[in-house]
């Protein structure tokens, strides 16, 4: 339900929804340990994280895999993955997966962080894990907002994108730009492998699944792969449920654009 | 073991190296910028790994990765590099992983920064306090297997003339590291029902439901900060407390000149004793009561302000007055030779605080 705000229309987070949320279907995903999750009904991160463990169990990477998680609603899965789990601290994680890899060569080691994690508050570790090489694989899942405060501005919000801090949209002259990260990371030498994708259909879910099968793979033979994975936050978009696919679509990937951005084994 | 002539930074080192530290990662900073240099020089030849980290937040960062393996690890840098590293201490502390701390500290500054914990949250860690090289080189291998026996980060905090002067000092034989603990991570157990978490947020995986329970989890650290205060042995070093009528107490590099003042007291018969903590924290509270039970005051030099002169206070419960006799000695460079730390200069700062 919308409603007036200092002559902005916003959602009305304050009343329970018309219509509640509900199990769509019984289901428990291999090396999930749970079949719900705490995150907002629409939210994307879920199937991201699904598409990521999926991947992983496909690989034969299992018993081999140590994920290194950020600080966000998607820590949420940080302890309920059948995936070895180290938690780090907000924008973190990179630093942590070096240590890792470093100290364990043999083993899987796969980051996952959202914008705020990765580009706000940690926008070095990554730059200089993707420039020395390491071979880990950095995930981000990117919504373009703070969604675990509340729907709040981060480094990749879109120009013109209302958060709980720019009400009347992101402008560049208050604000700056956003920060598109998968180009900055794939000008890196150190950076094999790089792609960014989405989770908002079906087509996109699995291109998501085939980049970071491919980003595994580069990672397996010494090599740092970087998959940033746009995901949908309706709560944070104040946007309706069923719409935030869409707004995604129009919003995110328009500027944020999916896609290889370099494979540097296939040129 | 072997007997070197050997600059402190380079003695630190080699000591870690022989007590089974095989990752190391810093930033470098004077005075701990040697410490560094002879870790990434000797780390390879022992098959273990030393990161030049991009800032100390990374070094740190960098040191619990490793460490979350099993893998003995240790990182460090100087009062100002600590203060980036004190969000990773804090949380190291919760999540329960073993990490050697150094802080080749600027003056003494940092006592404080060392003791209460720099970082957020209701947390403490084990700070030990070498007077030199020589005693830094047998504290370490106890200071990483308190790390292993309690599973947290323990601060070994020297300083300028601990890291950048010479003596000889007697270089254990290097020893295996030892074998992961079975909370370490290795990806083994992924796909087992029972894949292992280590987190600050808790360590139970959950099935019946999402999310973590801190309240619990809260509840257990701050337990287990308890048991390792009251586990781990203080230890301290003093000289003549017997019929002290005044104990001057001091730690760290000060120690030496302070003991080297009390003692040339005492040959003047003057009733003097020294006491110098070599356990930060747990402060060597019973130590302290005993040495002071007959005494008319309790000094206390430091190169600061007063600050160790707060425990000492809390230590002696209002029993026997405390009386701060340091303060700031530096020169030019703000961390170099104290102009203060000549025996002459302390024995008279002494003498002030004595009964005529």
């Amino acid at each position: 339900m919308m409603i007036e705000r200092e002559g902005l229309q916003v959602i009305d987070t304050a009343t329970p929804p018309d219509v509640p949320a509900r199990l769509v279907d019984d289901f428990t995903p291999e090396l999930i340990d749970v079949g719900t999750h705490g995150l907002c009904p629409g939210c994307g991160e879920p199937i991201a994280v699904r598409a990521l463990v999926e991947a992983i169990a496909e690989l034969g990477l299992t018993q081999k895999a140590i994920a290194v998680f950020g600080i966000g609603c998607y820590t949420a899965f940080s302890n309920n993955l059948d995936v070895e789990v180290l938690q780090a601290l907000h924008g973190r994680a990179p630093s942590l997966a070096t240590g890792v890899k470093r100290a364990r060569p043999g083993t899987f080691v796969v980051t996952v962080q959202g914008d705020g994690d990765m580009v706000n508050e940690g926008l070095q570790e990554v730059l200089h894990t993707a420039a020395r090489g390491e071979a880990v694989t950095c995930v981000m899942l990117n919504n373009g907002v703070f969604g675990e405060t509340g729907g709040h501005l981060t480094a990749t919000t879109v120009l013109g994108q209302r958060t709980k801090n720019t009400l009347e949209g992101r402008n560049a002259h208050d604000h700056g730009y956003p920060i598109l990260l998968a180009d900055v990371i794939a000008t890196l030498e150190g950076a094999s492998f790089v792609a960014r994708c989405a989770v908002n259909d079906a087509g996109n879910v699995a291109r998501t699944k085939r980049h970071l099968t491919r980003a595994f793979e580069v990672q397996m033979a010494g090599g740092f792969s970087f998959v940033e994975i746009l995901t949908m936050c309706p709560t944070g978009w104040f946007i309706d449920t069923l719409d935030a696919p869409d707004y995604l679509s129009g919003n995110l990937a328009a500027v944020h654009a999916p896609g290889v951005v370099k494979d540097a084994a296939r040129g | 073991m072997t007997r070197r002539l050997l600059e402190g930074s380079e003695a630190v080192a080699e000591a870690m190296v022989a007590a089974g530290c095989r990752f190391f990662a810093g930033y470098p900073m004077t005075p701990f910028t040697e410490v560094l240099e002879h870790m990434a020089r000797l780390l390879p030849e022992y098959g273990g790994t030393c990161i030049n980290a991009e800032s100390e937040l990374e070094a740190v960062g960098m040191a619990w990765g490793a460490a979350a393996t099993g893998t003995r690890s240790a990182t460090g840098s100087t009062g100002q590099g600590l203060s980036l590293m004190q969000e990773s201490l804090s949380e190291l502390v919760s999540a329960h992983v073993p990490l050697l701390v150094l802080n080749m500290a600027r003056a003494q500054g940092d006592y404080f920064q060392a003791t209460r914990g720099g970082g957020h949250g209701d947390y403490r860690m084990p700070v030990l306090a070498p007077k030199d090289a020589a005693e830094a080189v047998d504290l370490m291998r106890p200071a990483f297997e308190l790390a292993d026996r309690w599973r947290t980060p323990v601060l070994m905090f020297g300083d300028y003339y601990l890291a950048h002067t010479a003596q000889s000092v007697d270089v254990p034989d290097v020893v295996d590291p030892p074998p992961p603990g079975d909370w370490a991570l290795d990806g083994s157990t992924g796909g087992s029902g029972h894949a292992k978490l280590l987190s600050p947020l808790g360590d139970h995986k959950r099935r019946d439901d999402v999310g973590y329970d801190l309240q619990e989890h809260y509840r257990r650290v701050a337990r287990g900060v308890q048991e390792m205060t009251e586990g781990i042995e203080p230890m301290w070093e003093e000289l003549g407390t017997e019929d002290a009528e005044v104990v001057v107490m001091a730690w760290g590099t000060p120690g030496r000149y302070v003991r080297a003042a009390v003692r040339e007291l005492r040959e003047r018969g003057r009733k003097v004793g020294f006491l110098r903590p070599v356990t930060l924290y747990p402060f060597p509270d019973a130590a302290v009561q005993q040495a002071a039970k007959n005494a008319r005051l309790v000094a206390v030099y430091e190169n600061n302000q007063g600050q160790m002169t707060d425990d000492v206070r809390l230590a002696l419960e209002g029993r026997v007055p405390v009386r701060f006799i340091g303060g700031l000695s530096l020169d030019h460079s703000g961390f170099g030779i104290a102009p203060d730390l000549e025996v002459a200069t302390l024995v008279q700062r002494i003498e002030e605080v004595l009964p005529a």
